[in-house]
């Protein structure tokens, strides 16, 4: 457990961005059904930045800390900017994760993914280009 | 920080005067026991003390009592040794799906060299069904083994049943008893036991030394090879200062016991009572009954157990979960999917263990801990939803 870096402690016991949203402009739902991870992101986005960003998940330690890191890592960013950020600069932001945790980040970048793929879908009528989530990197 | 100990199915403090009963031994009568002069002597003379003491204390004889590593070796010993020996009696080998690991891996091993094993399933409360194991023997079935009660949910199994059964044919059983040993009376003849597994540290006693009961007349081979120690069952210098805080943990587990039970069970209640009246959506793991009075395992839907520890661990109190992310594997407990949890459920298991030490002001402050931890990881989880 206390294999986890200061910052993953940090971001899990004070979590920015927990919560719902009232009318997102778009919903990212993952879940990996095996370990057990569930995260839901929801962003607001104007003029093409996203203004705002909540999450929930249900996980361990490194879940919650990942999901938080990657809502503070788009905050602010436009689209294009936003969907470049992987689930490596996630773990890296926060100063490394334990091996085994690493699919936790996945989720993260995936969750993030998925809301930015519903926000274009609903926008442009066309999702995210080649967006689909990494089931198989989780070896389960 | 104040800090609070439920995790004693993990490990115990060890009792200050094991201590003080194994020091000399590291200095003074520091002697190889193998060795004639003064020095071997003397330090041959307090392990036969400490294997009287121990074998007495399970209706044993001193030379069924083999000394071990612990707990995980006395299992290995116990089924890849007996397996081994008495392979021309046939290949079969029967136990549970909620077995400790180091039966669990052993089995895995013996699959893998071609051997038959049954994993007989549990019911909801983790509970084998006796009838189960006798219909899963064979004419090859060599060996049963299933354990004393379960390490996560406490659920004590019919071993006497089974035993007798494993007796009626003709079949070896060997049962790991590192939960219940000194914490409830164990008699190897009223049990039908072959083998037991037993370890000092789950009862005050030092870490490294576990016994392996084997009954008289049993055939089984060495897992270590070399010298001739332990009736050459068991090859190695022993380890003089282990065996001796062995032989003393047992000793105060005789006289403690029915005490400490006791006392398990009042602040068993306490804690169950006030986690049931300040928590909801919860509902407890193993059987309401037959179970040890440390263990409580409950599980806390919508939240994830790994969570609740590392918050719990902030804060002090130190427990388990059976959640995939506290093991270093992805999937949950193989306990808590063999008694029928779905993922998300066995997720979300926390288990405190009590013990000698415990307090009610420690449960008390568990009480007063926990429920806000609950409900800040459930206002963060997709899973829940308020009314």
């Amino acid at each position: 457990m206390s294999q986890y870096s200061d910052k993953v402690m940090d971001h899990f016991m004070h979590p920015r961005n927990v919560g719902e949203m009232e009318n997102p402009d778009g919903i990212g739902r993952i879940g990996n059904p095996v370990c057990g991870d569930i995260m839901e992101m929801y962003i607001k986005v104007k003029d093409n930045i996203i203004t705002d960003v909540k999450f929930k998940t249900f996980g361990c330690g490194a879940a919650i800390a990942t999901s938080s890191m990657a809502t503070e890592l788009i905050k602010g960013k436009t689209i294009e900017d936003a969907i470049k950020i992987t689930n490596k600069a996630v773990a890296e932001a926060l100063g490394g994760l334990p091996p085994i945790k690493m699919h936790c980040s996945v989720l993260a970048e995936d969750a993030l993914k998925s809301a930015i793929d519903d926000y274009l879908k609903k926008t442009t009528g066309k999702g995210l280009p080649g967006f689909k989530p990494h089931e198989e990197e989780h070896e389960h | 920080m104040k800090r609070i100990y439920l995790d004693y199915a993990a490990t115990t403090p060890m009792h200050k005067d094991v201590l003080e009963a194994m020091q000399p031994y590291f200095t003074d009568k520091f002697g190889n026991p193998s060795s004639i002069h003064s020095f071997g002597r003397e330090a041959k003379s307090a392990i036969d003390k400490s294997r009287d003491l121990i074998a007495n204390f399970i209706g044993a004889k001193s030379d069924e009592i083999l000394f071990t590593s612990g707990g995980t070796e006395s299992d290995n010993q116990a089924i890849k040794e007996v397996v081994f020996t008495n392979s021309q009696r046939g290949n079969h080998i029967i136990t549970t799906t909620i077995e400790h690991h180091a039966v669990l891996e052993t089995c895995h091993l013996l699959k893998n060299l071609g051997y038959k094993i049954t994993y007989v399933p549990v019911d909801k409360f983790g509970l084998v069904n006796p009838d189960e194991i006798k219909s899963a023997i064979t004419d090859k079935t060599i060996l049963i083994s299933v354990m004393h009660a379960n390490n996560e949910i406490g659920s004590l199994e019919p071993i006497t049943e089974i035993g007798k059964i494993a007796k009626e044919r003709g079949i070896l059983f060997h049962t790991d008893a590192v939960q219940t040993f000194g914490a409830i009376p164990i008699n190897v003849d009223e049990l039908n036991i072959d083998m037991l597994s037993a370890s000092a540290h789950k009862l005050y006693g030092p870490k490294g030394i576990g016994i392996l009961y084997v009954r008289k007349g049993t055939r089984i081979g060495s897992l270590l090879h070399g010298g001739s120690q332990e009736r050459r069952k068991r090859a190695g210098t022993e380890n003089v200062a282990g065996i001796v805080g062995f032989g003393k943990a047992v000793e105060i587990a005789k006289i403690d016991m029915e005490k400490d039970d006791l006392k398990l069970k009042i602040l068993n209640d306490r804690l169950k009572n006030g986690i049931s009246s300040r928590i909801d959506d919860i509902f407890y793991n193993g059987h309401p009954e037959k179970r040890l009075p440390k263990n409580i395992s409950v599980c806390i839907k919508y939240i994830e157990g790994e969570s609740m520890l590392l918050n719990l661990d902030m804060k002090g109190i130190a427990a388990s979960t059976g959640s995939a992310c506290s093991s270093g594997s992805l999937e949950p407990s193989h306990v808590m999917l063999a008694i029928g949890l779905p993922h998300e459920l066995a997720h979300g298991s926390l288990r405190f263990t009590m013990g000698k030490y415990t307090t009610e002001q420690d449960i008390d402050y568990v009480l007063e801990i926990l429920p806000p931890i609950v409900e800040k990881l459930r206002s963060m989880s997709p899973l829940y939803k308020k009314e």
